[in-house]
C-alpha cells in the first residue's frame, strides 16, 4: 500500500489533476469538495498526508486544518496547504492553524510528490 | 484521463464557476447578498484563475489574477461595492467568460481585457497589485522561501547544521524523524544527537524539544537541497550552519555521529499523541478550536442554507449535491427506448382490450401498475434531460447589458422562474430566438429615456424574461414596460409591404401579428443592434421546429410581452388520435381549446366556399383537414364531424374538421425531417398501439397553410 493521501479542493479541475499526479506516483488518492468533505474523509481514512486549498465553500482551508488540529490522533498527520495565495499574512495564518507546509499553484508535479514524500512519515513508521 | 480530457473537464467547470459568478453579481444588483454571495464570486474566479494556471493559460490567468484582487479588496471591505463598481465587475464578469472562451475554442484573446484592466488597476489604485503578488501570472510552481537559511552560494563541500526544534513544528505536523529521512535520501548525512539540555522525565514537557541535533552531510549536498527538505519548518527550529567541514571530515567518528537513525532512543522522540493535547502556552495550539466548537462552523453553514439565494450557489457548485456526469449519447439512448416503451405499451393495451378482458381481470390490473411504472419511467429519464434556463437566462442578461450600452438606454433586467427547467436540446436552440427577442425589446420595445419621462415613467426601462410550467408545457415571456407597438406604422409599413391592403380591417391584435410575416422586418428599420437580417418570421419558425408556438401581446404606452410555449420534450407529446377521410393522424392536444359537434345552423357559408361556425357569438373560420391534405373534397355536410377549435399564433381561433375522435394518448414524436423533408401540415409521425404509422398534424401549419383563403375571414371574427 502506498501512502494514503487526501487531497482537498473544490475545483472539480484541480481535484482531477491532483488524482491523476498522485495516483500516478504511487499514492493512494482520496479526494474532497470543501473542508467540510475533507473533515468527514478525514476521520473516514486516516490519512498520511493531507493536501488542501485555502479558498473553499462551507468550510475553508483554515477551518479544515484547525478542526483537523483538534482532532485526536497518534500523531499529527502532515497537512499541506496548496493555493494561489502567497500573502505572507495568509501563510502565517495557515501556520497558526497548524498547517505542516505550503506549496503555491499552479503545482509542479515532481516538487508536489516530493513535498509530501518529505513531510509523510514512511510507511513502515505507522505499523 | 488524458490532457485533452483535463482540459475539458477544465472548461465544464468554467461554465459552472462562471454561472456561479453571475448568480452573484445578480444577487448584489438586488442588494440582498450577504457576505457569502462576494466570498461565492472571489472563489469562483479564483478557481477559474487556479485551473488556468495548471494549463498555463496565461491571457485568462493574468486577467482572472487582476479581477480577483480587485474582489478581494471588496472582501475584505477596504473597498466599497458601489453601482459603479458592480457594473465594472460584470463587464470583467463578461470579459472572463469571453476568455474562457477563447482559450477553450484556441482563439485570439479578447480585444476588451487591456481597456478593463486598465480600470481594474485605477480602482485598486497605485498600491494596487503591488500589495498581494506581482503584475504578471508569474508565480512560480513552488515557491521556495529560503530566508535565514542563510543560502547564498552553491556548496560543494559537505555542510554541518545544528538543528533545533521550535514546539510549533511538532503541533504543524512536521518531525525530526521525518526530516533526517528525508535528508538521508540527499546523499550520505548523519546525525547526532544532543540529550545534555533533556530534562529528568517528571520535568519533561512533550511539546517542546530539548535535543539538539548535529547534522552532517558528504560533500555533494548543496545548501539548496537542504534547504528543499527544510521548506516547511524553516519558521520553526533553528537551523544553523556550523562551518564547512574538511572533505576528509575527520571530526566525523571522534564526535561519534551514528548515521543510523534508529539509534536516537525512542523514548527522546517527541510522541504525537502527547503534541496533540492543548497545552497552555504552547502557541498554536492553544489558539486552535477545542472540540466544543467544532459545532461552530457546521451551524453557521445551516444558517446560510436558509439563505433562499444558496440554492442557487449549490447547484452551482460541482460540489452541491453528488452529482455525476453521463454521456449524452446515453441519455439519448435510454430516451429511445423508453419511446420504445410507450409504443409498446400502447400495443398491449390494444392487445389486452382486443381480449376483451375486463377491467378487474388480473391482466388489466397488471397492465395498469406496468403502466404508471412506465411513466414514472419516463417521466424520470425525461427529467435527465432537463435542465434549468438559468445558464441561457445569464446569458440574456448579459445581451441585455450588451443591447443596453449599444442603444443608450438605461435598462433593469429582471428574471423569473429561471430554475424552471426545459429539454436541454430546447434550450439551446432557444437561445437564438431569445437573444433577439430580447434585442429587440431594449431596441425597439423601450422608449428613449425622454419618451419615458414624457410619459411618466422611470427612466430605466425593464425587461423581464420569465419561464414557468403552465399545464404541461414551459412558457418563457419577454416582456418591456415600453410603449407597446406602435400599430399605425406597423400597419402603414405593412401595407407598404404589400403585405395587406390599405382598406383591410385589422384588429390591434392582428396589426400586432403583422411583426411575425415574412419579409415585415426591413432593411430600412436595420439599427446595429436588432437589425441583422433576421426577422421575427424567423424566430417564430425556430420556435415552431421546436414545437413551440410564440404570441404578441402588447398595450400602448404599457409595454409589449412576447410569449413562447415550448413542449417540455421534444420526444414524446400528448395527443388526439383522430380519424379523417379514412385516415388516422394525431393532433397535438396543447393545440386544442375544446372540441364541438356542429350543428347545421351554426355553419354558415361566406362566399368563395369558405365557412364559418358560430361558437359563443364567434364566427370561427372552418377548415377541412382531409381537404386540406388533398384526402377528399370539402364535406358539404359537417353535421357527421367533429370540430377541433385550436387556436393559432396570431390568438386567432379555426375550426378543424375531422370525422371522429379516437383516442387521448401519449404518442413517441419520430421525426420525418430527415428522409421527407418538411411536409405542410405535417410535424412528425408516430406509431400507434395497433402498429400503424400515423402523421401528427401541425395545426398552425394548417391554418398558414390555408391562410390565403381565410385572410378575408378575419374581420368577421371582430364584426360580430
Amino acid at each position: 500500500m502506498g501512502l494514503q493521501i487526501l487531497a482537498i479542493d473544490d475545483s472539480r479541475t484541480m481535484r482531477n489533476l491532483l488524482n491523476a499526479t498522485l495516483s500516478v506516483a504511487g499514492f493512494d488518492v482520496d479526494l474532497a469538495e470543501d473542508g467540510e468533505d475533507g473533515l468527514r474523509k478525514f476521520d473516514a481514512t486516516d490519512p498520511d498526508v493531507v493536501i488542501t486549498d485555502i479558498n473553499m465553500p462551507r468550510l475553508d482551508g483554515f477551518g479544515f486544518i484547525e478542526a483537523a488540529r483538534a482532532r485526536k490522533r497518534d500523531r499529527v498527520v502532515p497537512i499541506l496547504v496548496l493555493t494561489t495565495e502567497s500573502a505572507p499574512e495568509m501563510k502565517a495564518r495557515a501556520r497558526n492553524s497548524g498547517a505542516t507546509g505550503w506549496i503555491v499553484k499552479p503545482f509542479d508535479e515532481e516538487k508536489l510528490v516530493w513535498a509530501i514524500q518529505r513531510v509523510a512519515a514512511s510507511g513502515e513508521n505507522r505499523q | 484521463m488524458d490532457k485533452d480530457e483535463f482540459r475539458a473537464s477544465f472548461f465544464e467547470e468554467c461554465e459552472e464557476l462562471l454561472e456561479a459568478m453571475h448568480d452573484g453579481f445578480d444577487q448584489m444588483a438586488t442588494q440582498k447578498h450577504d457576505e457569502e454571495t462576494m466570498h461565492a464570486v472571489f472563489r469562483a474566479v479564483h478557481s477559474i484563475k487556479g485551473g488556468a494556471g495548471a494549463f498555463g493559460l496565461n491571457e485568462l490567468v493574468a486577467f482572472a489574477h487582476h479581477f480577483e484582487t480587485a474582489l478581494d479588496r471588496v472582501r475584505s471591505g477596504k473597498l466599497e461595492l458601489d453601482a459603479g463598481l458592480l457594473d465594472l465587475f460584470r463587464h470583467c464578469g463578461d470579459n472572463l467568460t469571453d476568455l474562457v472562451s477563447a482559450a477553450r475554442d484556441g482563439d485570439t484573446p479578447v480585444s476588451g481585457t487591456p481597456a478593463l484592466r486598465a480600470k481594474l488597476d485605477k480602482v485598486l489604485g497605485a498600491d494596487g497589485l503591488a500589495e498581494s503578488e506581482p503584475d504578471e501570472p508569474d508565480f512560480e510552481p513552488v515557491t521556495l522561501d529560503f530566508g535565514d537559511l542563510g543560502l547564498s552560494t552553491e556548496n560543494t563541500s559537505g555542510l554541518t547544521m545544528l538543528f533545533h526544534a521550535e514546539p510549533g513544528l511538532f503541533v504543524c505536523g512536521s518531525e525530526p524523524a521525518v526530516l533526517f529521512r528525508a535528508m538521508e535520501k540527499l546523499g550520505s548525512f548523519a546525525v547526532e544527537a544532543d540529550l545534555s539540555k533533556v530534562p529528568s522525565f517528571d520535568d519533561l514537557d512533550p511539546a517542546s524539544c530539548a535535543i539538539t541535533w548535529t547534522l552532517t552531510t558528504s560533500d555533494d549536498v548543496s545548501r539548496d537541497d537542504v534547504a528543499m527538505v527544510f521548506e516547511f519548518v524553516e519558521d520553526q527550529c533553528t537551523l544553523d550552519f556550523v562551518s564547512i567541514s574538511n572533505t576528509d571530515g575527520p571530526e566525523l567518528s571522534d564526535i561519534g555521529i551514528s548515521d543510523d537513525l534508529a539509534d536516537i532512543p525512542e523514548e527522546f522522540l517527541p510522541s504525537a499523541a502527547d503534541l496533540s493535547e492543548p497545552h497552555a502556552g504552547s502557541g498554536p495550539v492553544a489558539a486552535m478550536p477545542g472540540l466544543d466548537d467544532q459545532n461552530e462552523p457546521t451551524a453557521s453553514v445551516q444558517e446560510s442554507d436558509q439563505v433562499p439565494n444558496k440554492e442557487s450557489e449549490a447547484k452551482g457548485n460541482a460540489g452541491g449535491g453528488g452529482t455525476i456526469r453521463v454521456d449524452l449519447e446515453k441519455i439519448d439512448k435510454l430516451i429511445n427506448l423508453v419511446g420504445e416503451l410507450v409504443i409498446k405499451e400502447a400495443m398491449l393495451a390494444q392487445s389486452i382490450s382486443d381480449l376483451g378482458a375486463s377491467s378487474e381481470s388480473d391482466i388489466s390490473v397488471g397492465f395498469e401498475s406496468l403502466k404508471s411504472l412506465a411513466g414514472e419511467i419516463q417521466e424520470g429519464v425525461m427529467s435527465i434531460r432537463a435542465q434549468p434556463v438559468k445558464p441561457m437566462f445569464q446569458r440574456m442578461a448579459r445581451i441585455v447589458r450588451e443591447a443596453s450600452a449599444a442603444t443608450g438606454k438605461k435598462v433593469r433586467f429582471v428574471t423569473h422562474g429561471e430554475y424552471t427547467e426545459v429539454d436541454k436540446t430546447v434550450v439551446e436552440r432557444l437561445v437564438d430566438p431569445l437573444t433577439h427577442m430580447i434585442r429587440n425589446a431594449v431596441d425597439h420595445g423601450l422608449e428613449k429615456g425622454a419618451a419615458r419621462a414624457a410619459a411618466g415613467k422611470l427612466p430605466e426601462g425593464t425587461v423581464t424574461l420569465s419561464a414557468a410550467h403552465r399545464s404541461g408545457r414551459v412558457v418563457i415571456d419577454v416582456s418591456d414596460d415600453g410603449g407597446g407597438i406602435n400599430r399605425e406604422r406597423v400597419r402603414a409599413k405593412a401595407v407598404e409591404r404589400g403585405l395587406i391592403s390599405a382598406s383591410d380591417t385589422l384588429s390591434p391584435p392582428e396589426i400586432d401579428s403583422l411583426l411575425f410575416l415574412p419579409g415585415f422586418s426591413s432593411a430600412e428599420e436595420v439599427s446595429e443592434l436588432s437589425g441583422r437580417g433576421v426577422g421575427l418570421d424567423v424566430v417564430r419558425s425556430e420556435i415552431h421546429k421546436l414545437g413551440g408556438r410564440v404570441s404578441i401581446h402588447s398595450d400602448p404606452g404599457e409595454g409589449t410581452t412576447f410569449s413562447i410555449s415550448l413542449p417540455l420534450t421534444l420526444a414524446v407529446l400528448e395527443g388526439m388520435v383522430i380519424n379523417v377521410a379514412g385516415q388516422t393522424m394525431v393532433v397535438p392536444i396543447s393545440a386544442i381549446q375544446e372540441t364541438l359537434q356542429p350543428r347545421s345552423t351554426a355553419i354558415h357559408d361566406i362566399g368563395s366556399g369558405g365557412r364559418v361556425v358560430r361558437n359563443r357569438d364567434l364566427l370561427i373560420p372552418v377548415i377541412d383537414v382531409g381537404a386540406f391534405f388533398g384526402f377528399r373534397a370539402e364535406p358539404v355536410d359537417l353535421n357527421p364531424h367533429v370540430l377541433l377549435l385550436i387556436e393559432s399564433d396570431d390568438n386567432h381561433r379555426y375550426a378543424l374538421v375531422v370525422d371522429e375522435i379516437q383516442d387521448q394518448r401519449q404518442v413517441v414524436i419520430k421525426s420525418l425531417e430527415t428522409n421527407y423533408h418538411q411536409v405542410d401540415g405535417i410535424a412528425a409521425a408516430t406509431i400507434l398501439g395497433d402498429g400503424r404509422i400515423a402523421l401528427i398534424i401541425d395545426p398552425d401549419n394548417i391554418v398558414r397553410g390555408s391562410g390565403a383563403k381565410l385572410t378575408g375571414d378575419l374581420n368577421l371574427q371582430m364584426a360580430v
